[in-house]
């Protein structure tokens, strides 16, 4: 690779690697464990006998048997056989805000100050967490306008799923429980808006948009009743397109007695722009692995940091930090709490990353970072749309926020080669685009989210990937149908992944499903 | 092509013998040969039985294949009366997949003589149609029936043969009639409008949809059941006997009548509670007008805007490509009351308000 040439040559690391139940053999260990000193044996006997009879198990967990020298290579060759926000240009992962996150702040969170705290420990000596902990909820007050923060949820999913309770508890509190039992999204708002609703078990009303790309507000008219308990909305939504009405959204729902939720999973594009409080939304959530900087997905853990306005403060779930100007304290003073809703506090390794990154940037820090995440997706918008065979539907000719959800519908037409096509053929020049863009309503989905982090280098290398898989499609469509090529398998099957009998998220799902005949062993 | 909305979770074909190409119109060979030349590979493997001459002989011959002919005469042009013979001769020789190179007309005629009796797949010759049982091209439709008969291609759908409703293109409108399903070959990828990667299925979705509107059934209330795959999965789970074109009637879970036509429906719901179940016609948004004209305006005045239930998958909403649906029942104020926002039932629990236009 050099100047003159973008894409680069690659050939994933490829190992016909078992998964780990299926390596070692019976016996073998990791670890010996040192067998008990004398003094602590007479003291406890075995250990187990001291166990209440309910807990022991009657048999030995079936884990697998293996040396640590084969563990390690083991997990070795598997790293070796994926890619990553810290090995390749990782945009192709629309709407998952894909950043760099800062490695100091993994040291932050690996030194002893805080790796070594407990959560059991006395609140007079946890102090310098609690700190971050208040500091940060002020942060995401000031950037939310909201009045009250929680970081108990372990991701968005949970945050909205709390935010459906606060809503389903609120209701109850107002004597209307029972009735308002919808809750209304649109069809672009983020799907676990509609999923963790649902879990709750609400009815699901969806909007769809009208011809500008926005959710259709008459829509919204004729879906709200006596029995809306609450609005839950992406904006901008996942194809990147801001709805400018949305004031007008939640006055509606207001207007017949249901609370406002803004899914702010992903608020890299509005941080300092816009803020919930202004649009008068009740409820809302930032997931702090996205837009702020604490790692993504597996390398999380994750936080949804759930925010409410003054009225909703009481239903928090417990316990939320206080600070008198002397100490820190936790509240779990709150009587109409919904209660817990994640052991202790929530993950805090997630908040302390975000407060580092926060305070490393400043107010105008994190404006620069909407401004240059604003402008890196406009960049590739315009650089995209040069490219044959994609388009990007609605809004044409305008401005997106932080992402686009295009289209290869034109090339899929013209060649037959299909999103799932390109992305097979992306993996082979080291890109990563992922395959998830539900509901599946635009013909042919990617969704392209540069972030702030990305140089203008690594957007045209991808930009450069599209294009050389666009020539290939209308060249030569077999290299890119038969792909990938240089990557770690070749296509997956998916009519096994989209049949419940064949599926297996477990080991041992997988044994009762080859010993039921469901599916082949492999 | 057909498939804008997804699975029927049938098995394929397990081995196959034989495929059938039959180009039904004059124009077709040259679609045909390209639709043909992409089954290329199974040359050995597979044994063609089609007409004579240009209706499947030649272009067969063409790409290399040596067909067994069906024996029938085909002086001059051919006409639909071929076709209808022609399906029927395969339809006897139960071949594992007809393959037709034509437009709406034709796939009419093929419907006519093997209705669901037969897995189909059309080659399009027109310039737009409107049935749901062709490929996007010649190329695709080839594509899309090697990987059936490499048994790659697992699932069956049922797909919509509609044509222009000639008595509306005469009144100056271009509509389309609903005829009657034919059961394609689907595969992802290879179907028009179908989203790759989506593990949705159609199916569940249907089933989803049937159990919440049987969940919210009341007793005593007539429930008039439209045509469609849609509400024939809610007759399939209540149990009961159904027409997939016709329209029946429901009460208190038991099947009152099939196929009524708008005089019997007007007699049964006699001052009495009636609800509609009906499913829009996908890709093309029909809610009233098309395929269901027994629900006549006055049955539709009868009922009452507000006991319309509308039931449709998201697959087939998002077909709609955010076009409406409409309404074109024969009478203008009785479209005026229809029109509108439904609160469609897209699933269990699952609504989604979308507008109805005339």
């Amino acid at each position: 690779m050099n100047k003159n040439t973008k894409l680069r040559k690659f050939h994933q690391a490829k190992w016909d690697e078992p998964i780990i139940f299926e390596l070692g053999g019976k016996g073998e260990r990791g670890i010996l464990m040192p067998v008990a000193e004398k003094a602590i044996e007479a003291e406890i006997g075995d250990g187990i006998s001291k166990l209440p009879a309910g807990i022991v198990r009657k048999k030995a967990p079936a884990l697998p048997e293996i040396g640590q020298m084969q563990v390690l290579k083991h997990y070795l060759r598997m790293s070796q056989e994926n890619l990553g926000a810290d090995l390749n240009v990782d945009i192709g992962q629309g709407t998952c805000t894909m950043k760099y996150n800062p490695k100091i702040n993994e040291q932050f969170a690996a030194s002893h100050q805080f790796a070594e705290l407990h959560p059991l420990q006395d609140e007079s000596t946890i102090q310098g967490m609690l700190e971050i902990m208040y500091k940060t909820e002020h942060f995401l007050k000031e950037i939310s306008g909201l009045d009250a923060f929680t970081f108990q949820p372990g991701g968005g999913s949970q945050a909205i799923l709390g935010m459906a309770t606060i809503v389903e508890k609120y209701h109850e509190a107002k004597g209307e429980g029972g009735k308002r039992d919808e809750i209304i999204t649109t069809i672009f708002s983020h799907p676990s808006d509609y999923a963790a609703a649902a879990v709750k078990g609400y009815k699901i009303i969806n909007i769809y948009q009208d011809e500008n790309g926005i959710p259709d507000l008459a829509a919204l008219k004729a879906a709200v009743s006596d029995r809306t308990a609450a609005l839950f909305i992406t904006n901008p939504e996942d194809t990147g397109i801001y709805n400018n009405k949305i004031v007008e959204f939640t006055k509606i729902v207001h207007d017949v007695g249901g609370l406002c939720g803004y899914d702010q999973a992903n608020a890299n594009g509005m941080l300092g722009i816009t803020r919930a409080k202004e649009a008068n939304f009740d409820l809302s959530f930032f997931n702090l692995h996205k837009t702020f900087a604490s790692p993504h997905g597996c390398g999380g853990p994750a936080c949804g940091a759930l925010g409410v306005t003054r009225e909703l403060a009481g239903f928090m779930p417990v316990p939320l930090v206080r600070f008198d100007g002397k100490a820190y304290t936790l509240d779990y003073n709150l009587p109409d709490s919904i209660g817990k809703i994640r052991c202790f506090y929530g993950s805090m390794s997630a908040v302390l990353k975000a407060y580092a990154w926060m305070m490393s940037l400043g107010d105008e820090g994190l404006k620069e970072v909407a401004r240059i995440a604003v402008l890196n997706n406009n960049y590739l918008l315009k650089k995209i749309l040069q490219i044959r065979g994609t388009s990007a539907p609605y809004a044409e000719g305008k401005h997106r926020i932080e992402q686009v959800r295009f289209s290869w519908e034109d090339l899929e037409k013209e060649t037959g080669v299909s999103t799932f096509d390109v992305t097979c053929r992306m993996a082979d020049f080291g890109f990563h685009m992922w395959s998830s863009h539900h509901p599946f309503v635009i013909p042919e989905p990617f969704t392209i989210e540069p972030t702030e982090s990305y140089s203008k280098n690594e957007m045209d290398e991808y930009v450069a990937g599209l294009q050389q898989v666009s020539d290939e499609a209308y060249e030569t469509p077999e290299i890119v149908k038969t792909a990938p090529h240089n990557s770690v398998i070749h296509r997956p099957k998916d009519d096994t992944l989209e049949d419940p009998l064949k599926w297996a998220i477990t080991w041992r799902a997988y044994l009762k499903k080859c010993a039921l005949g469901q599916r082949k062993r492999i | 092509m057909g498939g804008r909305v997804g699975l029927k979770g049938t098995d394929g074909p397990g081995t196959l013998e034989s495929a059938i190409l039959m180009g039904a119109r004059p124009e077709s060979p040259e679609r045909a040969i390209r639709a043909m030349k992409r089954l290329g590979s199974l040359k050995d493997k597979i044994q063609v039985i089609t007409c004579p001459g240009d209706m499947g002989e030649n272009p067969a011959r063409n790409c290399g294949f040596a067909p067994v002919v069906i024996e029938f005469s085909t002086p001059g042009r051919t006409t639909a009366a071929h076709t209808i013979m022609g399906a029927a001769a395969m339809l006897d020789q139960k071949v594992d997949l007809l393959l037709f190179a034509g437009g709406d007309g034709t796939a009419r005629d093929i419907y006519q003589a093997v209705k669901d009796r037969l897995v189909v797949l059309g080659v399009p010759t027109g310039v737009k149609m409107h049935s749901a049982v062709f490929g996007y091209n010649p190329e695709r439709t080839g594509d899309l029936a090697l990987l059936y008969l490499q048994d790659k291609a697992k699932h069956l759908k049922t797909a919509e043969v509609m044509d222009i409703d000639e008595r509306a293109l005469r009144s100056g409108q271009v509509n389309a009639n609903l005829y009657g399903y034919l059961t394609i070959p689907f595969a992802k990828g290879h179907v028009q409008g179908l989203k790759s990667g989506s593990p949705e299925s159609e199916q569940y979705r249907q089933q989803a949809i049937a159990a919440h509107v049987i969940e919210n059934m009341e007793d005593d209330v007539f429930y008039i059941i439209c045509p469609g795959t849609t509400t024939a999965r809610i007759m399939e789970r209540l149990g009961l006997d159904y027409t997939l074109l016709g329209v029946d009637l429901v009460r208190s879970n038991k099947l009152v009548a099939k196929d009524l036509n708008e005089a019997q429906l007007l007699g049964a719901i006699d001052q009495q509670n009636a609800k509609i179940i009906v499913t829009p016609i996908g890709g093309h948004g029909c809610l009233f007008g098309r395929g269901n004209q027994q629900l006549s305006p006055t049955v539709l005045r009868t009922v009452g805007r507000k006991n319309i239930i509308v039931v449709a998958t998201r697959q087939k909403i998002i077909s709609l490509r955010g076009s409406p649906l409409f309404v074109d029942s024969g009478d203008p104020e009785t479209n005026r009351m229809i029109s509108g926002y439904f609160q469609m039932i897209t699933g269990y629990k699952d609504k989604t308000v979308y507008r109805v236009v005339y």
